[in-house]
């Protein structure tokens, strides 16, 4: 290289080392990558999937639309509240849920390091268990249906809604809260009249944030059997019948944009009035 | 109303404010009766889910040989459905990204791709691609590619519209072509980023690809259900525990080398 031209410029310190431990990177990227796609049989498609794909293609654009409403029951519009009404009360039961454990884990309103760290470490456990086993475990108890979907998404919401709040705690103004310790007021009457006007905004925020995950949630818990709308898309998958699959994709599609739209205005508007 | 003392007064807040928590209140109370809840059943149910994890117990650690392949399996799918999901978020984000992009006649069908497939759930993806192509990995494989094209471009094209757009000015005046503008404008300043949401996304793969089984696209969901089917709750306590560990473990090497990479 032409560095060698400017005398001033000392040489690199360990060139060799560098350029090892770039073809080591490489290296073992490469193999990972190698090893990965020998896990996967690319060559066992079922003859039929090019057919089956049209079929699929065909059905959303030929959806069943009678699917959408029967007067029997069973039909796609009351799947759909369905849905949401599971994923609506099971956010607010983890809105209440989360609260505590919120408080726990902010390290400025609990000082005892163990007790914080605790509640960080149930947090971070509950956000790796995956709502599907939770679900099989609720239906276990109270029986295949909503309530179990419910019951899952107000528990499994915790560990993320724990962990937004706590560390939006931890971000507050602490000055009203040393004002009102200063005046003589006792630690719930801190926490009410200083940390929860503050905490508002962003808490209602989360809530809603994860309100928009819940929907898609709810969507697929009933594929184990907990109610919504994943319980006829799995006998429709299953019997094969497209249209059907075809229609209820769409109102989950529909389902979603709507909620992620009205959430997100709201979501906005906090934020400005916040601010 | 006068505003006095120099405060701003708003025009009755608290009407409003009542409509809407009543509104919630009814939507809750509808939600409430529709999913059938009650606090009896639950109360009832407890000795059954008492029964069910008592059964987990002691745990068939011989499982474990069992379990391992497929648990292989399971992160092979994740990198997989990474990588793929990775190469076509790129070129999608940049089409997405108002700064790139200026006409809307491109912007706004790559948008819409986006996010009509963020609306779908993995699960969702896996059931289809399963009775498609078969039950098996490759289905897994595709959901998650799909699962992580949306959420990665999304992240990649807002990353994409904050960068600084003095390098891109520079390259324009000089005569760069739109290729020539994105390799040498863009790329170096999204890069790093981008690694990272892509490592961000194989946590939050391996996490779904543990559970894609259960719809048949292979991995360790296909045992968890299984073992489920079975009443062997002993062997489904450990395919939980190990999926936690591996979870657990992969999220710190993953973590270490994004706060490398950033």
């Amino acid at each position: 290289m032409n560095n060698k031209t400017i005398p001033h410029m000392p040489s690199p310190p360990k060139p060799f080392y560098t350029r090892i431990k770039t073809w080591l990177v490489l290296a073992v990227v490469i193999a990972i990558y190698a090893w990965a796609f020998s896990g996967i049989p690319f060559t066992g498609i079922k003859q039929t999937a090019w057919q089956i794909t049209k079929a699929v293609f065909n059905g959303l654009f030929h959806p069943d639309w009678n699917y959408v409403y029967l007067a029997e029951g069973e039909d796609l519009l009351r799947g759909l509240a369905e849905t949401f009404a599971i994923a609506l009360f099971g956010t607010t039961i983890s809105v209440f849920l989360t609260i505590p454990f919120a408080i726990w884990a902010s390290r400025n309103l609990i000082r005892t390091r163990l007790f914080s760290g605790a509640s960080t470490f149930t947090l971070s456990l509950i956000r790796t268990f995956p709502d599907i086993i939770m679900a099989i475990i609720f239906i276990k108890a109270v029986g295949p249906g909503a309530f179990a979907g419910v019951l899952t998404i107000g528990i499994n919401s915790i560990g993320m809604l724990g962990k937004l709040n706590s560390e939006a705690i931890e971000d507050l103004d602490m000055g009203p809260s040393e004002a009102l310790k200063a005046c003589g007021a006792n630690r719930l009457q801190t926490i009410w009249y200083a940390i929860v006007p503050q905490a508002i905004p962003s808490y209602l925020s989360f809530a809603l944030f994860r309100l928009e995950i819940n929907v898609r949630s709810a969507a697929i818990l009933g594929m184990v059997g907990a109610g919504g709308i994943g319980t006829p898309l799995l006998f429709a998958l299953e019997g094969r019948t497209w249209s059907r699959v075809g229609v209820i994709l769409l109102g989950i599609i529909v389902l979603v944009t709507i909620i992620d739209w009205i959430s997100g205005k709201l979501r906005r508007r906090l934020v400005q009035g916040k601010a | 109303m006068k505003p006095s003392e120099g405060y701003p007064v708003k025009p009755s807040p608290s009407l409003k404010k009542w409509m809407t928590l009543a509104l919630l209140l009814a939507l809750l109370w509808l939600s409430v009766r529709e999913t059938e809840a009650s606090l009896s059943e639950l109360i009832g149910g407890i000795p059954e889910m008492g029964k069910f994890i008592a059964k987990m117990f002691p745990p068939d650690w011989k499982y474990l040989r069992v379990v391992l392949k497929p648990m292989i399996e399971t992160i092979q799918m994740a990198i997989l459905g990474t990588t793929f999901g990775a190469i076509f978020a790129l070129p999608i984000s940049f089409l997405a990204a108002s700064n790139v992009t200026k006409g809307w006649a491109l912007r706004t069908p790559a948008r819409f791709i986006l996010n009509l497939s963020r609306t779908i759930p993995d699960l969702l993806f896996a059931a289809l691609f399963a009775t498609v192509f078969g039950y098996g990995p490759l289905a897994g494989m595709l959901a998650l590619s799909f699962f992580s094209f949306g959420i990665l471009s999304k992240w990649a094209y807002e990353a994409i519209e904050t960068i600084d757009n003095g390098p891109m000015e520079a390259m324009t005046a000089v005569g760069a072509n739109k290729l020539q503008w994105i390799y040498f404008g863009v790329i170096p300043q999204v890069l790093a980023q981008f690694v990272g949401f892509v490592m961000y996304m194989f946590e939050i793969n391996i996490r779904a690809a543990a559970i894609l089984g259960i719809v048949g696209a292979g991995g360790i969901g296909i045992y968890l259900n299984r073992t489920l089917g079975m009443f062997r709750y002993d062997q489904t306590v450990v395919i939980i525990l190990f999926t936690l560990v591996i979870v657990l473990a992969i999220d710190a090497v993953s973590s270490r080398i994004r706060g490398k990479l950033i």
